[in-house]
């Protein structure tokens, strides 16, 4: 299929590693992938915070750059939870019915990475492999905006070498919540204390999640502590083979 | 005794009420209240999914919560006043209160002519919105809290933190405590049981002295004139019945259509609320007591409105008014077990209160506009709402709202705020290709004073919030994009 990667401003400027896995992941499937340079940021940052009126014209520009395609694939459920659930209230907020019903016609078509690869295209099994101790954080908006389910844990399932343990209270916020980790810091960090906690119980040497903003401040607070334990995003895992390994 | 408030969010000087974060910080550092909230928190969380569970129809309950609701919401008008013209029918009188102040002086008003000194009452959060028991004390009349959760708090001269079990911060050991020093109780153990019967022995004795009783109103039919008050200890079924005048405080949005709603709702609200299949007392009324000479010969239902017509006005917002008081929102927050109700500086905490108080007292005030802010938007809320509020998108329309009154209103301050200053900068990088990959370039070379080892251990200015706890990742080398046009020859392939 040719899939349009939507990268997120957030991983093309500090993760770049999770961009280079999702095209080596997608590829590997024999997908044809795309990536348009003119896409920036969806606008979420602004939405979320109350800048809704500034987040408008992102809003246009993402559905601009990906309207051509069949399926837009991003590395972060939060980024597709916004264009999937919030561009329709932004439509709204514009008051702009032409732009409601382009994002009503380009939403469907744009997924999380484990989403497309477990409920579009129903794989599991992508050939990875990766001898580690891993434990999967499920992130809210992959979880409860987009419903991905179990799909990152069936993917994880399916990597040769693995030894997946059980995070307790795993469906608990993680305390990111985008500009909530500045604007209530104290808040934002009791809740990472927990997290880090259930983390470290599981003895992994690896937190894994679908999302790198939850990963960067759950990493972030693992290296302040100098825990030894490294976040990595789901599509790494699943770009790692035997022979990279 | 003097109740001690300090300006919450619907004090007369609501104004001066502090921030989320500000309040935030000092629940945060109580290291008792974050053991007993955490605690009671996930045991009724836990509680709750299972006597969910059990409901193989719960999502179609929900859905007709929700629908029911909205059905109010939208013919509000309509069903007040058939419920007032059956209340009236059944021997009732209606009360129309504008705000607060109308509603403490109609009650008053009625006590007084009782001759009544002292009234008991039963928890009503309505009446904790518009500061009926100071109100009260002002004209002489002292009101008795006769829930048990409520006692504890009016005794402790605190304020409810939670919507359901006001007293949630305090553990055992407090309240045994608590009770020694006001009731006087002797040889008191922390044992529940015995807690219980000290409250007990000192509530029978105001029951039946009291000539007033006032209540809240879970619902009221309109079709029937039918009020109902669902709770746990039957101290409200003693409140509603034993003395002769009853009065209850009701916010307009808590009237349903018609008796069969009950349906619905009876089986959404214990379940969601105390995790019960039922709940141990349920009184309803219609009017007053003619033939038997059982309960109240006078009743006095007050509809208040108190900012909820203005609510009515923002078609997402108004949600908010479908909330029939569970506190399941509550239970299942990740900010609130932690911060706790005190933090939300509101008779409403939790992520509901976060929504629904800075509607009700009116976008512009520094502290509830703070509340729409105080959640990390997981949406645990909206997925256990009984009547399927989307809570965290009115909590994003609300920061919309926020935004723009300070954008809009604020004049030159609002203008140069320093983080409407840096969005709008952010908005205009992110609007244009070229701008955008200059300042990822920028920003990497920029932060070198700051980043050691692919980290960055300390932010300056407002950023510093992150890296109190947390490194932040330093910008690698290259970005995904510069890899990608290296990687597939010409700079422009792959553009749209």
């Amino acid at each position: 299929m040719r899939v349009a990667l939507f990268i997120t401003c957030f991983n093309d400027t500090f993760f770049p590693e999770t961009g280079r896995a999702t095209v080596e992941v997608l590829e590997r499937l024999g997908h044809e992938v795309e990536f348009p340079l003119a896409q920036t940021c969806c606008g979420q940052m602004h939405f979320n915070t109350g800048y809704q009126r500034e987040a408008i014209p992102l809003v246009r520009r993402f559905v601009e750059v990906f309207a051509p395609y069949e399926a837009v694939v991003a590395p972060s459920g939060s980024c597709v939870g916004m264009v999937r659930e919030l561009y329709p209230m932004a439509a709204e907020l514009a008051n702009d019915k032409r732009l409601l019903y382009e994002v009503e016609e380009l939403a469907p078509k744009v997924f999380e990475l484990s989403e497309f690869l477990v409920k579009r295209m129903g794989v599991t099994d992508v050939g990875a492999y990766y001898p580690h101790h891993v434990t999967y954080h499920p992130t809210c908006h992959s979880l409860r905006m987009l419903k991905v389910g179990d799909a990152p844990l069936e993917l994880l399932r399916a990597v040769r070498g693995i030894d997946l343990v059980e995070l307790r209270e795993a469906r608990e916020c993680c305390g990111f919540g985008g500009t909530f980790a500045v604007k209530n810091a104290d808040t934002s960090t009791a809740m990472l204390s927990d997290k880090l906690r259930h983390v470290l119980d599981t003895e992994a040497e690896v937190c894994t999640a679908g999302d790198n903003s939850c990963l960067m401040h759950i990493g972030g607070g693992l290296k302040r502590q100098r825990a030894g334990v490294r976040t990595v995003h789901l599509a790494e895992i699943l770009a790692s083979t035997e022979e990279a390994n | 005794m003097t109740l001690q408030r300090s300006p919450d969010a619907f004090s007369a000087d609501a104004g001066k009420t502090p921030t989320f974060e500000q309040s935030a910080k000092v629940s945060l550092a109580d290291t008792q209240l974050r053991r007993n909230l955490g605690k009671a928190t996930q045991t009724i969380r836990a509680k709750r999914a299972a006597a969910v569970e059990e409901m193989p129809d719960w999502e179609r309950l929900r859905e007709a919560g929700r629908a029911l609701k909205e059905r109010v919401t939208r013919h509000l008008d309509e069903y007040l006043l058939r419920l007032e013209e059956s209340v009236t029918r059944a021997g009732g009188h209606v009360h129309w209160a504008r705000d607060a102040e109308e509603s403490n002086r109609i009650i008053a008003g009625i006590a007084k002519a009782h001759d009544a000194e002292e009234v008991v009452k039963v928890k009503s959060i309505a009446t904790d919105e518009t500061k009926l028991n100071e109100y009260l004390e002002g004209e002489g009349i002292t009101a008795h809290e006769t829930d048990l959760a409520e006692l504890i708090i009016q005794l402790a001269g605190e304020t409810s933190s939670h919507i359901l079990v006001p007293a949630i911060h305090k553990n055992r050991a407090e309240i045994r405590e608590l009770f020694k020093e006001k009731l006087g109780a002797r040889g008191l153990s922390d044992d529940p049981s015995d807690l219980t019967n000290a409250a007990r022995l000192y509530l029978r004795e105001k029951f039946l002295k009291a000539k007033v009783g006032i209540s809240g109103a879970n619902f009221a039919v309109a079709e029937t004139g039918t009020v109902c008050v669902v709770e746990s200890e039957g101290n409200g079924r003693m409140c509603t019945t034993l003395p002769p005048v009853l009065v209850t405080l009701m916010g307009i949005e808590k009237v349903i259509p018609a008796w069969r709603d009950y349906e619905v709702f009876m089986q959404l609200l214990p379940r969601s609320s105390t995790a019960e299949r039922m709940n141990p007392y349920t009184s309803f009324w219609t009017g007053v007591s003619r033939e038997s000479g059982d309960g109240p010969n006078e009743f006095h239902l007050v509809l208040l409105d108190n900012g909820r017509t203005g609510v009515l006005a923002d078609e997402r917002g108004r949600q908010a008014l479908s909330c029939i008081r569970c506190s399941a929102c509550l239970n299942v927050c990740p900010v609130y077990e932690r911060t706790g109700g005190h933090a939300y500086n509101s008779v409403y905490p939790g992520p509901i209160g976060a929504i629904l108080t800075p509607q009700l007292v009116g976008i512009g005030k520094p502290g509830p506009d703070s509340l729409p802010y105080a959640s990390s938007l997981c949406g645990a809320c909206y997925e256990v709402c009984p009547v399927k509020i989307n809570i965290p998108e009115v909590l994003i329309h609300l920061r919309g709202r926020v935004t723009r009154h300070k954008q809009d209103g604020g004049g030159l301050k609002g203008r140069l705020d320093p983080e409407n200053a840096a969005m709008k900068t952010m908005a205009r990088v992110f609007s244009d290709r070229k701008l955008y990959e200059g300042a990822q370039k920028a920003a990497r070379v920029g932060q070198w004073p700051l980043a050691r080892d692919g980290a960055i251990g300390r932010l300056p200015g407002r950023l510093a919030g992150w890296t109190e706890s947390r490194d932040l990742k330093a910008i690698p080398k290259q970005t995904f994009r510069e890899w990608w046009k290296a990687r597939n020859g010409s700079p422009e392939n792959g553009s749209a």
